[in-house]
């Protein structure tokens, strides 16, 4: 009886149990909202500045054309001169068509003409590769692009 | 010996800690944000209809960037932070000079019939040109057209180009068209070769 009673004045514990309900709440969140990077990008780049930039609407509507130096790791093997990454590999200016109607295939009628492509590429590139990207992708009838840049930051 | 039962851990103060760490977290993580400037190719023309389109001279502004990332504007050497103005004064022509772009009387839905410039940026590049330049260039000039329609949108509606309902900023567009028209480049080594004038446009 004097045991029961000392037992009781100690305080009660508060239960815990919601709180794994709010972790697993706020994992989901996260779970949701975090979209992985579905590819390793290969390759160095640096944006270039801009500052009349718009917000890229629909991500999925989307494919990016990566063109750098290869990174520290495969320098050894494949040197420093600029490349060119689609998907996951390295490709050139020809593989550009499949590139893109693979890319087409996925997407809804609809959804075809809003198809943008996206250049990311690191500010030495040269002009002439760019240019001949850009010819590519007129051959292809893919005209919407984006330059993705980096907003300065001061 | 009697069992000794193990002393409970206070969980409470668990949940405080697992709260700071998420609320840093969420403060700390921008997702991954993709912004750009976005463009439209010109579609390919076929080679039979290459016909190259008469422009007037006075409607063009030449903007060239050689291969060491040096600018040219109609052939004088000039700082790109110096084109805004420039570009900006090509299009609106505010003494109407000879040697500026004509402006044409245009219906413009939502505006009426406007006087609409026919002024046209070109802008070239060589092949050794860098791409930071390009897009410093690139943005200079859209720049300059954001400022002309942002002018517009306060004089006209009274209020920025951003609040503007969807139809005033289409009129708004309409009034400033952006002309920006990208020759293919010229590669330094070969002398004289010109590409075709392939006119790149967005509303």
């Amino acid at each position: 009886m004097k045991l029961a009673k000392k037992k009781k004045k100690q305080g009660g514990s508060y239960s815990s149990s919601s709180m794994s309900d709010i972790v697993f709440m706020l994992l989901f969140f996260f779970m949701v909202t975090t979209t992985m990077r579905d590819e390793e990008i290969m390759v160095k780049i640096k944006l270039p500045e801009a500052t009349e930039i718009a917000k890229l609407e629909r991500k999925d509507l989307t494919c990016y054309i990566n063109v750098g130096a290869p990174i520290d790791a495969l320098q050894s093997k494949l040197g420093t001169d600029t490349r060119m990454q689609l998907n996951d590999k390295f490709s050139t200016i020809n593989d550009i068509r499949d590139f893109v109607a693979a890319k087409r295939e996925q997407l809804s009628e609809a959804d075809r003409v809003q198809l943008t492509i996206a250049f990311r590429m690191d500010e030495e590139t040269r002009m002439g590769m760019v240019t001949d990207v850009k010819q590519e992708l007129r051959r292809c009838q893919a005209l919407k692009i984006n330059y993705l840049a980096n907003q300065p930051s001061n | 010996m009697a069992k000794r039962s193990t002393p409970e851990l206070n969980a409470g103060s668990m949940a405080d800690i697992a709260f700071l760490l998420l609320s840093f977290f969420l403060l700390t993580t921008t997702m991954e944000q993709n912004i750009g400037m976005p463009r439209r190719l010109p579609p390919m023309i076929e080679q039979q209809e290459k016909e190259k389109i008469e422009i007037n001279k006075r409607n063009i502004l030449q903007v060239h960037v050689n291969s060491y990332d040096r600018l040219l504007v109609d052939g004088k050497p000039m700082e790109s932070v110096l084109l805004k103005d420039v570009v900006k004064t090509f299009i609106t022509n505010p003494n109407n000079e000879d040697s500026k772009p004509e402006k044409e009387k245009k219906e413009v839905k939502g505006l009426g019939v406007v006087e609409v410039s026919k002024g046209v940026v070109s802008l070239q590049t060589d092949r050794g040109t860098s791409y930071k330049i390009y897009m410093a260039v690139q943005n200079e000039i859209m720049k300059a057209y954001t400022e002309l329609r942002e002018e517009f949108s306060n004089s006209r509606f009274g209020n920025t180009f951003n609040k503007l309902t969807e139809d005033q900023q289409e009129a708004v567009r309409g009034y400033y068209p952006l002309n920006i028209s990208e020759a293919e480049p010229r590669d330094a080594t070969k002398s004289g070769s010109k590409g075709g004038g392939t006119t790149k446009r967005r509303r």
